[in-house]
């Protein structure tokens, strides 16, 4: 491989332009129908976000389903974007975790190429037009819907992206979730959101929703003890992206999951 | 019509070998050396922006002498390959070996084949994982590979460089220790280089997926008192 040098038209720090000029992108799916038509692959289901007095506290369920089967019990969907920042999909797993990771280089590849970071608004914007690049895909029915977060080191706060197919971005002020159990999980946010809730209160929050999505939505996935599978949680603060354990995950299911028993679980 | 004159083709490259040559000597220097946590690279360079050192892969450093806009653009076009490899194979692919000899590729073109070459020394350090040895790469003006151990020393004054680090380096040496080597090395007898003159940054074993970190300010005081 020799020396990808541009002396007319340089690509400047973007890695995505550059994979453009190499002819390393990935094709667009031709050809009409798409929805129903639309071959059958991989879903990945909910993610949430939610702000809290340090950052943002991210976590997403642990299945993939194809169509009305499960396609993968232990998936991945919150990922760190770069050191203050992370990514959630939802959506069509296969373009999804592509689009992550050209995410991730891009980042990465802006800050070596420029030596400098992205502002958190620069970074939103980056992910909305690689979502907007999707939309041919889209339309054919492979939709992906990240949510982004990050800790804004100017601003010294949490903030959340939200996206829709076109590239459409929109913050969110306190929380967001989607996904096929989005809206369920959004509805229990919203009844115990609070300002600056703490690191505890809000891991607590965030798993609640993602177990009330699981109760309601057959796609997402709740805790499975049996096979010691939890859902990914991670907090972003000033001091950068951080999964939290699978044990504290892990107990603070066990203790969720008493609680509800011990309530007499309502129908 | 005017004939041109028959130069002969050894006197060509000679005379583009100087033309280089003199080029990098204008600059200062810097040095790359392998201390027991990673790899140390230390250049004398008093801009707080315009780096002469650089961040290539998550264990892979740039270092370039000589003209700053001819290594920049030699600087961008590695990070390009680089993430371009790791991008379509995996990290774990992406190596100094491979980085180094697309680097001689396009030097050594250059040369024989452009009006002028380029006047940059670079060097591509990689800092060696999971027990690999840590390797030092130095690419000179006319695409010339030198495969060194244990330091490596660019620029116009390097010979007389490379006899002072050959003195002091010993291996297995610390962070602290190692810095000072080169920061007296480069310095020689006659100057004393404080922070203000210096650019040094680490590959460095603990510090986690992306080992390139700066060393600045009041870290860097501390290293050298």
């Amino acid at each position: 491989m020799s020396l990808p040098l541009f002396p007319m038209n340089d690509p400047g720090p973007s890695f995505s332009e550059l994979l453009r000029r190499v002819g390393g992108e990935p094709p667009v799916p031709e050809g009409g129908g798409g929805g129903e038509s639309a071959p059958q692959v991989t879903h990945g289901t909910t993610v949430v976000a939610i702000r809290y007095a340090d950052g943002v506290v991210m976590a997403g369920d642990r299945r993939a389903t194809e169509g009305y089967s499960i396609a993968h019990r232990a998936i991945e969907k919150v990922f760190p974007a770069d050191r203050h920042s992370g990514v959630s999909i939802a959506g069509a797993a296969g373009p999804a975790m592509e689009m992550v990771r050209l995410f991730q280089t891009q980042l990465e590849h802006y800050e070596k190429v420029e030596g400098s970071l992205l502002s958190l608004e620069g970074k939103a914007n980056q992910l909305s037009q690689m979502v907007r690049n999707n939309l041919p895909a889209a339309m054919q029915g492979f939709v992906v819907v990240p949510i982004f977060a990050g800790y804004d080191l100017r601003r010294r706060m949490g903030r959340i992206f939200k996206y829709d197919v076109t590239g459409g971005r929109y913050e969110e002020a306190d929380f967001h979730s989607t996904g096929s159990g989005g809206r369920d999980a959004r509805t229990t946010i919203k009844l115990g959101w609070k300002e600056a809730l703490d690191r505890a209160a809000a891991i607590e929050l965030a798993i609640d929703s993602l177990y009330e999505a699981a109760d309601e939505d057959t796609a997402t996935g709740g805790p499975d003890p049996v096979r010691g599978i939890y859902p990914t949680v991670a907090t972003i603060t000033e001091q950068g992206f951080e999964r939290v354990g699978g044990d504290e995950v892990e107990e603070r299911f066990q203790a969720l999951i008493r609680r509800k028993t011990e309530a007499g679980h309502p129908a | 019509m005017s004939m041109p004159f028959y130069v002969a083709p050894e006197q060509v490259m000679k005379d583009r070998a100087d033309y280089a040559r003199k080029g990098i000597a204008r600059g200062r220097s810097l040095a790359g050396l392998v201390y027991t946590d990673g790899v140390l690279i230390c250049a004398e360079n008093q801009s707080r922006t315009l780096h002469k050192v650089s961040e290539i892969y998550d264990h892979i450093a740039f270092a370039g002498v000589g003209r700053y806009n001819e290594f920049d653009s030699l600087r961008t076009a590695g990070v390009r390959l680089a993430d371009l490899r790791g991008y379509s194979y995996s990290r774990e692919d992406v190596d100094a070996r491979s980085l180094a000899n697309a680097y001689a590729q396009t030097l050594g073109q250059v040369f024989t084949h452009e009006m002028k070459p380029m006047e940059v020394e670079i060097l591509v350090a990689e800092l060696g994982i999971d027990g690999h040895a840590d390797q030092l790469f130095h690419i000179l003006y006319d695409g010339t590979v030198m495969d060194e151990h244990h330091f490596s020393v660019l620029g116009g004054d390097a010979d007389a460089i490379g006899e002072r680090l050959k003195e002091s380096f010993t291996e297995g040496m610390d962070l602290s220790t190692a810095l000072r080597a080169a920061v007296s090395a480069l310095a020689g007898p006659e100057r004393t280089l404080t922070g203000a003159d210096l650019e040094v940054a680490v590959l460095a074993r603990n510090n986690g997926r992306r080992a390139f970190k700066r060393i600045q300010d009041g870290e860097l005081e501390q290293l050298l008192s």
